[in-house]
């Protein structure tokens, strides 16, 4: 920023917000200055995703924490999940899925929510008995916290609320009209004049609430309700000169926005406004059409069904029958494997280059910036918003990327996440087929 | 309130009062995964506010260990809510409550259930609470001016209990100390929007973009008043375009040299898109700003039409916005030909 501004009024002095700002630039410039001058056969060692010391330094949270975790004892069902995810596919990427309900915190929701998460994961593999009974238990949750949700308790409604509730119930497949009322007015009001989602309404601006509003609203079908092109405006202007995301307009960048406003290029990707084949159906109510678009959620299909040749009709484009129910009539079963080749709208290899090069820890784990120490929440976030880059170009779930959409060797390839939950896109059908037989 | 003495430090199991009650152990089940390694102490209180919780007591002594549960985890949001449970029930003191969780938010400033606490306080307390907290958040703000939960405490504090008054002033205070500071923005965009002082925004405009035009001019790649000023022409873009002020800004910065010539472009992008009939010196200013290798395309070059005065911006940007070279050349392909 140096030399910039006009000779009138001229500002003298930096302000607080200019000298965080440069401090963090020079500590991130000195990183890339310094991996630029080294020979090639080091820069590709520096580029690799250090998967096994990642692995470790999450293997040893998963068997205890330390004392000083008890800021998160009262979201405790949220741990064992986090980390199930993590283990259960035995891929750094699914690691503390939605870290951000350690801070989230809002009564039993975010606990629920992970709690639907880890039911998921264990109801693939474990005895039937406890499967049946966790389900139903969660089916009751689920009705229950939305009743809660709705009950609008003393203010702690937000935008974050608004996604939990509307996420864990469309995966326990119980999201219908009644659920949806009011969400989408609610977090229409929360987006602010300069294009991104606030918390509430009124306040700031901020990639957390950005993607929770935005994926809430994918879910109920509103999307298009929103001024999508101040949006998305908004989210191109979050990635700095450090090549990494910042939360706020000028904040500092941080590891974790990685997935919070990669992920909202994820998702407007496949909306059909900006020439993706979508979700479903923008205004209309859901159609129960069997989808005989997308690849591997039906069990049934014949896998020799190659349809990404053919050109289904928008209407029907991401659309499965469920077990109908009555109370799911407009619950909306999100298919991303068919999306558009639209290139991504930021730079996924500049977000890549922020993630490995200044989050990463060579020791395991990743963090907010250089200078900050790792966690698990960013660990988790930086590996979601890694995951975004690389499937950013991909055709669909299923084809593996091209090598040039990957940063450094094609190892650090990591699974593709459903960027509506940030799962593991495998793990999600497999829930989904699960809950949706109930 | 000096609650830091050594008496506080007795855990439960040795005070005589708590004799009568059994305390109430976790329990994870058989295989519990990632376990917290609980001190102690922390097991053992937690152990008997379990107790009292599931008892429903509350009694003096249960709103004591919710505060020593508090002091272990502020975190624990079922702690906070019986703790207003018991506070309801034993008609306690609010003010003096709101004492209490200023001083635990002394060293937890980003805690949502302090917060929610005290929203619920203040909405109990009422309209005389509105001064108290505005203070409280100023406090909050002086030290980390874009506190989230600070702001929006505020808001919520403006619009639930009023104290309008000095907010567009303190507003003011802020920008001056950091005109980067986006939150101090979007709290006067709030206030102008939803003041019952104020006319209104479009009364309010004229003056506001005066404000903005002037905070731009000082720092052009200041990214909060370019977005503010779009703000003021939310859901009126007809005026937005036909505002001279506005243009004339955009020119301004464009024909400076060594400055940020980013948002200009964007703007006068936008503008484009919903109708702006661009000056001569409009277009000669991006012109000038294009590489010169676009100039042997005299479609681009003599930017005639207003496509490919959009077209040409979007080039310019690619280059002098490089880190968005795929938005820009998304927008170009969005260009109505």
């Amino acid at each position: 920023m140096e030399g910039e501004g006009t000779a009138t009024g001229r500002q003298r002095r930096a302000t607080a917000s200019q000298l965080d700002q440069w401090t963090v630039q020079d500590q991130v410039f000195k990183i890339y200055g310094a991996f630029a001058s080294i020979p090639r056969s080091a820069q590709s060692v520096i580029l690799e995703l250090q998967r096994d010391k990642h692995v470790e330094y999450l293997t040893r949270g998963l068997q205890q924490l330390g004392p000083s975790f008890v800021v998160l004892d009262a979201k405790c069902v949220l741990l064992p999940s986090s980390f199930d995810l993590g283990f259960a596919t035995g891929s750094c990427t699914q690691l503390l899925y939605l870290g951000n309900q350690l801070t989230m915190n809002w009564r039993i929701m975010p606990s629920t929510f992970l709690a639907v998460v880890r039911i998921q994961m264990v109801a693939m593999g474990v005895d039937q008995g406890r499967q049946v009974a966790e389900t139903f238990a969660l089916y009751w949750i689920g009705r229950r916290m939305v009743a809660v949700l709705w009950m609008h308790d003393a203010g702690e409604i937000d935008v974050r609320a608004c996604y939990t509730a509307i996420s864990v119930a469309s995966i326990l497949n119980i999201l219908d009209d009644e659920l949806a009322k009011g969400v989408g007015n609610y977090i229409l009001s929360c987006q602010t004049y300069e294009g991104g989602i606030a918390g509430e309404p009124g306040s700031e601006a901020h990639g957390g609430y950005t993607f929770c509003g935005l994926a809430a609203m994918v879910l109920i079908n509103q999307a298009n309700s929103l001024d999508l092109a101040s949006l998305i405006d908004w989210v191109a202007f979050r990635q700095g000169v450090e090549c990494g995301f910042q939360g706020r307009t000028n904040k500092l960048v941080d590891g974790c926005y990685s997935f919070w406003q990669g992920g909202v290029f994820a998702l407007l990707q496949r909306l059909p406004a900006f020439g993706g084949e979508g979700f479903g159906t923008s205004d209309v109510e859901v159609e129960w059409v069997s989808d005989s678009t997308s690849e591997g959620d039906d069990e049934d299909r014949d896998s020799s069904d190659d349809n990404e040749a053919l050109h289904p009709e928008p209407d029907q484009e991401g659309h499965q029958s469920s077990s109908h129910s009555p109370e799911s009539s407009t619950a909306v079963h999100i298919h991303h494997s068919r999306h558009n080749q639209l290139e991504p709208l930021f730079h996924t290899m500049a977000l890549q280059q922020y993630i490995v090069l200044c989050s990463q820890e060579q020791e395991g784990g990743f963090r907010d910036k250089p200078g900050k120490a790792r966690d698990y929440y960013h660990t988790c976030y930086c590996l979601s918003g890694l995951s975004v880059c690389q499937y950013s170009r991909s055709k669909n779930e299923n084809s593996p990327p091209l090598p040039t959409s990957v940063l450094g060797p094609y190892s650090n390839l990591l699974e593709p996440i459903h960027p509506l939950y940030n799962v593991v896109s495998r793990q999600y059908h497999d829930a989904r087929e699960f809950f949706s037989k109930y | 309130m000096n609650w830091e003495e050594d008496e506080e430090k007795l855990l439960p199991s040795q005070r005589p009062e708590w004799s009568d009650v059994s305390p109430l152990p976790q329990d994870d089940g058989p295989n519990p995964v990632v376990p917290i390694a609980y001190k102690p102490e922390f097991a053992e209180t937690m152990d008997y506010f379990r107790a009292v919780y599931r008892a429903d007591e509350r009694s003096p002594r249960a709103l004591q260990l919710t505060h020593q549960a508090i002091l272990l985890n502020p975190g624990n949001y079922t702690v906070w809510h019986f703790r207003r449970l018991i506070l309801e029930t034993l008609s306690k003191d609010l003010q003096q409550e709101l004492d209490y969780v200023s001083k635990i938010a002394e060293k937890n400033s980003k805690n949502y259930q302090i917060w929610h606490h005290r929203r619920w306080l203040a909405e109990k307390l009422g309209p005389d609470a509105a001064g108290r907290e505005l203070k409280f958040t100023e406090k909050i703000l002086s030290g980390d001016a874009k506190n989230y939960h600070a702001w929006s405490h505020r808001q919520w504090v403006l619009q639930s209990l009023g104290g309008w008054d000095d907010e567009l002033e303190y507003c003011h205070q802020l920008l001056e100390e950091d005109i980067f500071n986006n939150s101090a923005w979007n709290q006067r965009y709030f206030i102008i929007t939803k003041s019952p002082l104020l006319g209104g925004l479009q009364a309010m405009r004229e003056s506001e973009v005066k404000y903005t035009v002037a905070a731009i001019l000082a720092n052009p790649e200041n990214e909060s008043p370019w977005r503010y000023l779009r703000g003021l022409y939310k859901d009126d873009p007809k005026s937005w375009i036909h505002d001279p002020q506005v243009s004339t800004l955009c020119l301004k910065v464009l024909t400076s040299s060594g400055t940020n010539h980013v948002f200009a472009l964007s703007t006068v992008l936008d503008l484009l898109s919903h109708g702006l009939q661009p000056s001569r010196e409009l277009r000669e200013a991006v012109d000038t700003l294009n590489p010169a290798s676009s100039r042997l395309d005299s479609q681009e070059n003599s930017s005639s039409t207003k496509d490919s005065l959009g077209n040409t911006i979007c080039s310019v940007l690619e280059h002098a916005d490089a880190m968005r070279v795929n938005y820009w050349r998304w927008r170009k392909s969005q260009l109505i030909v």
